[in-house]
């Protein structure tokens, strides 16, 4: 199974040799088209002016906020259920970048909501779940920078991404719920019936430029992940090797 | 129930009620907190009730969290924990069993104070017979979700500040259906009986997925 060829930290290090080149420059070509789309060739919007493209990197983070956490909840499933030891590499990988894209989600929707709505932040439903969605991701890379052994803190982190994946829904939901029972008039309604072409068009190719971009940032940091654990290894080995009893003695309380 | 599981809940129980336990602690936070809020925004009645059944939540969350680190914390500095490990019984329950001891100890006197924190806050009968039941709906909830935050942490020397900060966002639904049950006790926007039966089902869900977690993080912070 070729799924399982790539548990091999150094066969998938070859991939990506071979792949991220290709990826990059696909992304660089995406972002190339997408930006030039969205700020020469999109039209203005008849009510927000030029704000309206905030929306061409707004909304491809937000799409991009929930994808990575999926890729997370797979990846942590991996890490238990299937023991794929790429699995937590995968997940630590994907959560800062999952973070960064949340939080350019945040910071670009508070920028359009000043001129649109006059205020940068307002407590809707939408917004407080990102939050959260946000608060979740810094929890999970603190988790990860509190223990010093890798795989435990990989099957901590998975448990915690797991629960966390059962509990978004029910955030989502019970946010809605609070939402609309202090505040019945929507604030986030799209302006006009639906999105023309001529503004679909860009969003979309910005979109598979965000998805690129993620794909190389999660392999780069994926292969900065599985050196940095064959460092510490090296080292771990040195450390032995210089020292051989002293390390008999703290591999006792390291567990 | 079977013998070790009522042994369990007794040893629990004890352990925290007495000397070196901490279950009263937490009614003392509680207390300390309802007192701060006042200060904060300023002595009017009017808003204190208006919020009141807000701050009680609140207050009952906090103290929740500051309890939890001591879940399995002693039982894991003592070696306790990897005899409960080893001794073949299923794991979730028994940290199912001691989750409902830890709720008995430090969540349930939480519950019966808020009638009495109520009266400062100016909160009128009613809606303090509402807010009394849905923390004592709720709080199980923020104990079994809370475990799940203390199996992680426990192999931490000083994990109680990440606990709390793992465990908040996963606490936001059962705190916003728990405030929103008390308010439509209250204005009735809504009927009390809808929100009040979510956060029986967030009870429930707690219950499951809370048990199930925890043990699976006690288990790899074990091996």
């Amino acid at each position: 199974m070729a799924f399982w060829d790539y548990a091999n930290p150094t066969r998938f290090l070859k991939l990506v040799q071979v792949v991220l080149p290709w990826l990059t420059g696909l992304c660089v070509l995406a972002f190339g088209a997408g930006l030039y789309m969205s700020f020469f060739v999109a039209p203005e919007d008849y009510q927000q002016g030029q704000t309206v493209r905030i929306m061409y990197i707004h909304v491809p983070a937000a799409w991009l906020s929930m994808m990575c956490y999926s890729i997370m909840a797979v990846s942590s499933l991996g890490t238990l259920v299937w023991k794929h030891p790429l699995a937590d590499v995968s997940a630590k990988a994907a959560a800062p970048i999952g973070a960064a894209f949340t939080f350019m989600a945040l910071v670009t929707g508070s920028l359009w909501g000043k001129p649109m709505w006059g205020t940068y932040w307002v407590w809707d439903a939408r917004l407080t779940s990102v939050l959260v969605l946000l608060i979740m991701y810094l929890g999970l890379m603190t988790l990860w920078r509190t223990m010093d052994d890798p795989i435990k803190a990989g099957k901590a982190a998975a448990v915690l991404t797991l629960v966390g994946a059962l509990n978004l829904p029910v955030i989502k939901f019970s946010v809605d719920w609070w939402n609309t029972l202090h505040q019945p008039a929507s604030v986030m309604r799209m302006d006009g019936p639906t999105i023309h072409l001529d503004i679909l068009w860009p969003l979309l190719v910005m979109a598979v430029a965000f998805t690129l971009l993620f794909f190389v940032l999660h392999l780069m940091a994926m292969r900065n992940e599985i050196l940095r654990r064959r460092v510490r290894t090296l080292r771990l080995r040195a450390a032995s090797a210089a020292h051989p009893r002293s390390a008999v003695a703290t591999a006792q309380p390291a567990e | 129930m079977s013998p070790w599981a009522i042994a369990l809940f007794q040893r629990d129980l004890r352990l925290s009620v007495r000397v070196g336990g901490s279950a009263l602690v937490g009614v003392l936070f509680f207390l300390a907190v309802v007192t701060v809020i006042p200060f904060g925004v300023g002595p009017d009645l009017n808003l204190l009730s208006r919020i009141g059944p807000a701050i009680l939540w609140i207050g009952a969350l906090l103290a929740t969290l500051l309890g939890l680190d001591r879940l399995f914390q002693a039982d894991r500095d003592d070696g306790t924990l990897d005899l409960m490990l080893m001794a073949g019984r299923p794991l979730e329950l028994v940290v199912l069993i001691k989750c409902l001891a830890h709720w008995v100890a430090t969540g349930l006197p939480l519950v019966a104070a808020a009638p009495l924190l109520a009266v400062f806050l100016n909160i009128d009968p009613l809606a303090m017979g509402a807010v009394t039941l849905t923390l004592l709906v709720g709080t199980p909830a923020l104990t079994l979700i809370g475990a799940i935050g203390a199996a992680l942490t426990v192999s931490l020397r000083r994990g109680g500040l990440l606990l709390a900060v793992l465990v908040v966002p996963l606490a936001i639904p059962v705190l916003i259906f728990g405030v929103s049950s008390a308010d439509a006790a209250i204005h009735d926007p809504v009927p009390f009986l809808t929100p009040f039966l979510i956060l029986c089902a967030l009870s429930l869900i707690a219950a499951v997925i809370g048990p199930i977690a925890s043990a699976a993080a006690l288990r790899f912070a074990t091996d």
